[in-house]
């Protein structure tokens, strides 16, 4: 006889679950998930043509159901019933995987992500993620990186030049911010001691945001994740005026509707991990007593709340970043990643390590007066990044011009070829 | 011969990127929260056209419903776009009538002459702008579907307007 008592052992709320109920609560986690994250998906989609309209003084998509709110289901019909088209000679079988490979490792990464305090339930405690890796840190990192592959492979196996450049653009991209993305959250392992996310958040609970800890780590982190979700100013892989779209030219139907579903994902992912890793993930800001147990259901359902607001405001912030902002050009980003971003960083984890072996030294416990000797000296880096290196320096201009001796070079080339040319050769 | 280019020296000063990205954050950020919409939301609102406005023609009628028209033939002859075919007939009476009346409106370029030469005040250009058919032949109105038509009709020039254009 098989009664729920045999599997759902009563326990202590507040210790560790039995294997079994791990195992239920595991899957309930997953598909509760999922299913928040394809919504949340599907609105930021409709939330960023509201917004743009907003903010470009148009209305927007308004016809569909109160406020247009059903237009995402009529977006979602109209793309399944589209027709699929393959372009000739296309690699099929890389063509068809290729949006799956996009849209995948978006949704991976939130495995690790912890979204609230720990739930208490009769059958034993939960920890409000899905997997509490105790290497989450470094599986997001591994795991966003594999999002360029389905770009490339899109690119790709569409046989089309542009689509090829598009995905080419992705890779050299991804490589060049994926390296100072690293560098920023290698000051977040400095100050956390640890790898687990669920210990960067409480140790941000502990010291203060990590934004504030580490401000110029946050804002290198911030550029990159713009950069690696292909997000304007750094959506290169799809400018339409030079590549027609990019690698997803050649894509009809649902399988193009999963690129921009995939970079929703994308997007909201890395909010999450901004969130996470910068500020205070599912902490609630200015109070202690949500950070330790007992835990209660109050507790969790709050600190979901403070969790999502955060991920809210920063898929906000991409979107009204994205109606601000015009693309930049190639070697702009090329030059921003390795010329500014890579050394900036390399520095700051200098720095920081050193404050950080200098405080500990001097025997300051790591707390509120840590977290302020820290906040000071990213107040001065911040103050010399703005109003120094920011001086037509962090971006060549578009119209910037050769130095002296680029000048003369070229005119003695100029001459030469002059000179070439009256003697007839 | 060198290449004269004028190397300016650029004002490194004024340049910035982040601070005039937070700039331009603050005006789009303005505009989100106090949009200046000008978009007529077209099927529950509608302009206001102005009298003179000259859309597809409408034939009048007399009180008991036949067209105005006595196929005096000078709307055809005024038609800069040849787009009015009359065929005229003349009743037991004398009176005459248009046997064929059409209007071609993929011909027509809404100058408004018919609707000023017709002596018996009979076809009007019509104050409307919603003309969607099914197919092309549609678009040659004839006098039954123009004497049908309900919407309001040009007034050709603006009572307000004091300079009588």
């Amino acid at each position: 006889m098989i009664t729920p008592d045999l599997f759902l052992q009563v326990a202590n709320p507040q210790g560790d679950p039995s294997l079994v109920v791990f195992v239920i609560g595991t899957v309930v986690k997953m598909v509760a998930i999922f299913t928040i994250y394809m919504v949340g998906v599907a609105y930021t989609t409709f939330a960023e043509r509201r917004v743009s309209a907003w903010i470009q003084d148009r209305h927007g998509p308004n016809r569909v159901g109160p406020q247009g709110i059903l237009q995402v289901a009529a977006d979602g019909i109209k793309n399944i019933m589209k027709e699929e088209t393959y372009p000739n000679f296309a690699s099929k079988a890389i063509f068809i995987l290729a949006p799956g490979l996009v849209f995948v490792p978006a949704m991976i990464t939130w495995a690790v992500i912890p979204f609230g305090s720990p739930l208490p339930t009769p059958w034993g405690r939960i920890d409000l993620v899905v997997a509490d890796l105790p290497v989450g840190f470094l599986f997001t990192l591994a795991i966003s990186s594999i999002g360029v592959y389905g770009i490339v492979l899109a690119g790709w196996s569409s046989n089309n030049k542009y689509a090829l450049l598009g995905g080419l653009r992705a890779s050299a991209q991804m490589v060049s911010y994926e390296i100072a993305m690293g560098m920023s959250t290698v000051c977040v392992l400095l100050l956390a001691g640890n790898v687990s996310l669920n210990q960067v958040v409480a140790q941000q609970s502990q010291m203060g945001w990590n934004a504030f800890l580490l401000t110029v780590a946050a804002f290198v982190f911030l550029i990159s994740a713009f950069a690696e979700t292909n997000r304007v100013p750094f959506d290169l892989p799809e400018a339409e005026s030079e590549l027609i779209a990019g690698y997803h030219t050649e894509y009809s139907a649902m399988k193009f509707s999963m690129f921009p579903i995939a970079e929703y994902a994308n997007m909201i992912t890395a909010s999450a991990l901004m969130a996470t890793l910068f500020f205070g993930g599912w902490d609630i800001p200015f109070t202690q007593w949500d950070n330790a147990g007992p835990w209660t259901v109050l507790k969790s359902v709050l600190t979901f709340g403070a969790f999502a607001s955060k991920v809210l405001f920063f898929i906000f912030f991409y979107i009204w970043i994205r109606w601000t902002l015009p693309r930049f050009r190639y070697d702009q980003l090329m030059s921003l990643g390795w010329k500014l971003l890579l050394p900036m960083t390399l520095i700051y984890v200098v720095i920081v390590a050193t404050a950080v072996l200098a405080l500990d030294m001097a025997g300051v416990t790591r707390g509120p007066l840590f977290g302020g000797a820290l906040f000071a000296i990213n107040v001065v880096l911040m103050g010399v990044i703005l109003f120094i290196l920011d001086r037509g320096r962090l971006i060549s201009p578009a119209h910037s011009r050769l130095d002296a001796s680029g000048v003369d070079q070229l005119r003695s080339v100029s001459r030469d070829r002059i000179k070439l040319a009256r003697k007839g050769t | 011969m060198t290449i004269k280019v004028k190397v300016m020296e650029r004002p490194i000063e004024d340049v910035s990127y982040v601070r005039a990205t937070v700039k331009g954050l603050g005006l789009t950020f303005k505009h989100l929260i106090d949009p200046h919409k000008v978009t007529v939301q077209y099927p529950d609102e509608r302009w206001d056209i102005s009298p003179r406005w000259r859309g597809t023609h409408r034939m009048l009628t007399t009180e008991d419903g036949k067209a105005k028209c006595v196929a005096c033939g000078l709307c055809p002859t005024v038609c800069p776009a040849n787009c009015i075919k009359l065929v005229p007939g003349e009743d037991e009476e004398g009176n005459r009538y248009p046997l064929v009346f059409e209007i071609d409106e993929f011909r027509c370029i809404f100058c408004g002459y018919c609707q000023e030469v017709c002596p018996e005040e009979a076809i009007h250009m019509g104050r409307h702008y919603e003309n969607s058919e099914y197919t092309r032949d549609a678009f040659v109105y004839d006098l039954k579907r123009l004497t049908e038509q309900q919407h309001p009709v040009c007034e050709m020039w603006d009572p307000e307007d004091e300079k009588g254009a």
